[in-house]
């Protein structure tokens, strides 16, 4: 048996006629941070209920902890720590009375107290359910999945509808969670929280796995990095790249710039006597690359409807 | 944070927990305690007043019979329909979803509800035998009538509690459950001698049919309880009949338990 967190093998979610999750294989290793990224509609919340033992896969495998979600549900689920994306809070009861319900069934919960000071929630804890902002019911609910200190987390959009200060705060956490050695498994739409926290990401499109790998990775990959050089204007850089010059003096050369290329680039300029001012290189960021995909995405959309 | 050698708190404990919070949580809600409370109280004493004749020969006046059979309402209310519709909502709003993603067992979940059931229901009987017994002069039974009315009480809760749980499944929107659950609930009342007493009023097959259900017992029993034994003549049976009213709710707790089991579900079927 696999010792990984989470291992999902050819899952298959269908709806009814429609497939949701389309064959989807992927591995989440203990005391890291994955990130399930895609559009609204990508399978991504389907693919964790599997995980979570809430549905049944129409097809293929799933373990959690090495268990089936599913048969072995009461094994596993005092290991788990899952936050849904809403629903299912008592509207009437307070956020400290929730957190104290929830930590009562855990063995060894954290103090709930210590943990609404820590997710910024000292000032709600008297405050009913139903008069908590969004982005409060959204930290109890943090709240309520981490209360049993769990070895795995599941978190459905974990910061959607925080303001900037909370979603650091949970950022933070989710570091912390990670350094004490707990896996989580995260599904979002902000490229910046997956490049910031994830180990490992997996970028869904319509139900299948569309790119995986490390923030690094995925960004590396396409290789349409570019280097900025500013000189003077006029020169024609014979490099084998593409080299626009947008302003007179601004040059930009694009492509799989390893450290080799950009030396030879530069190089280039030093031989041709010119004045270099600044030299810049830029990274392609997980949104160029999210985006390249979804372009296709819509491409392929279109090329489908015409047929 | 691995998981400590401590063992999971027991399902009775998050029983309690979970029935401490429901219990906040209902009575927070204004507007359902009103409305939960007062209705049958109403019902009681719009009945009360307006049927007001004593029966021949026993000086007991329908107010008192009413008085006596309405606490059967008050318990169908508390239990049937609140928990059913409770249930309905748990499972549409996602509460139970949530509560599936913890370590809780289904029996914990159950038993956080039976203990609202328990103390709504307690205070429903407790307003209408107050009502009874302060505004309709219905006598204030004795010790032995007391053991009886606590036994029928515990059975009757549990037997329409665990018929609200098995029929909260059939229920697709939580929208609707209070609509289909009184569909039964008024049905059985008109047919098992709550609105309409004496009972023998009716053909002799509807009857047959009340007798299968439990509310026909369980208003027959509370009449048993506070009414004189005289007005044992007016019964179906002429009989108070309390071992079979036992053995019907008895029947009836087991045939519940049984279609929640089979029936119960952490969430909706689609979505």
């Amino acid at each position: 048996m696999s010792d990984d967190a989470v291992e999902v093998r050819d899952v298959v979610v269908r709806y009814g006629a429609t497939t949701a999750v389309d064959g989807v294989s992927l591995t989440v290793p203990r005391g890291r941070v994955f990130a399930l990224l895609g559009h609204n509609g990508a399978g991504k919340t389907s693919l964790l209920q599997v995980c979570e033992g809430f549905r049944a896969a129409s097809e293929g495998a799933c373990r959690v902890l090495g268990l089936d979600p599913i048969r072995d549900h009461d094994e596993l689920m005092p290991r788990l720590g899952i936050m849904l994306q809403s629903g299912g809070m008592y509207p009437w009861a307070t956020a400290s009375e929730l957190l104290h319900l929830f930590a009562s069934f855990s063995a060894n919960p954290i103090d709930p107290g210590t943990l609404m000071d820590r997710l910024g929630l000292h000032k709600t804890a008297k405050t009913r359910y139903r008069r908590l902002s969004g982005g409060e019911q959204q930290r109890l609910s943090l709240a309520v999945a981490l209360v049993g200190r769990p070895e795995l987390v599941f978190l459905d959009e974990p910061t959607a509808g925080m303001d900037t200060e909370a979603r650091h705060t949970t950022w933070q956490l989710i570091e912390e969670l990670r350094a004490d050695g707990v896996s989580v498994l995260l599904t979002t739409h902000l490229l910046d929280e997956a490049e910031r926290l994830a180990d490992d990401v997996v970028i869904m499109r319509e139900g299948r796995v569309a790119a995986t790998g490390t923030p690094a990775q995925l960004t590396a990959a396409a290789g349409i990095d570019h280097l900025e050089v500013r000189a003077e204007a006029g020169l024609k850089p014979e490099v084998p790249f593409k080299v626009t010059e947008a302003t007179p003096g601004e040059y930009t050369i694009a492509g799989t710039l390893d450290a080799a290329a950009i030396a030879s680039v530069l190089a280039w300029f030093a031989r041709e006597g010119a004045q270099v001012t600044a030299v810049n290189t830029r990274r392609r960021t997980l949104e160029d690359v999210y985006l390249a995909l979804t372009a296709e995405q819509l491409t392929t959309g279109k090329a489908g409807a015409g047929r | 944070m691995t998981t400590a050698a401590v063992a999971l708190p027991s399902t009775v404990s998050n029983g309690l927990s979970r029935g401490w919070v429901e219990t906040l949580q209902f009575l927070r809600d204004r507007t359902a305690v009103i409305f939960t409370f007062a209705f049958p109280a109403m019902l009681l004493l719009l009945f009360g007043t307006i049927f007001g004749d004593s029966y021949d020969d026993t000086g007991v006046s329908a107010s008192q019979v009413y008085s006596a059979s309405m606490i059967a309402y008050g318990i169908l209310s508390t239990a049937f329909v609140t928990m059913g519709s409770g249930v309905a909502l748990d499972r549409e709003d996602g509460t139970l979803k949530r509560l599936h993603g913890t370590p809780i067992t289904p029996t914990a979940y159950v038993m956080g509800k039976l203990i609202l059931v328990l103390i709504l229901s307690v205070a429903e009987a407790a307003i209408l035998i107050l009502v009874g017994i302060l505004i309709f002069d219905m006598p204030v039974p004795d010790a032995a009538h007391w053991l009886t009315f606590a036994w029928l009480f515990l059975l009757s809760t549990f037997a329409c509690t665990a018929c609200g749980i098995a029929v909260s499944a059939i229920v697709k929107h939580a929208r609707t459950a209070g609509a289909i659950l009184n569909v039964p609930v008024v049905a059985l009342q008109f047919i098992s001698g709550v609105f309409i007493h004496p009972i023998t009023q009716l053909p002799s097959w509807l009857i047959t049919v009340a007798s299968l259900f439990p509310v026909k017992w369980m208003s027959q029993g509370f009449r048993y309880v506070f009414l004189p034994d005289s007005m044992k003549q007016y019964e179906a049976a002429s009989q108070w009949e309390l071992g079979r009213t036992a053995l019907v709710l008895g029947a009836w707790c087991v045939i519940g338990l049984v279609l929640c089991l089979v029936t119960f579900r952490w969430t909706e079927k689609d979505r």
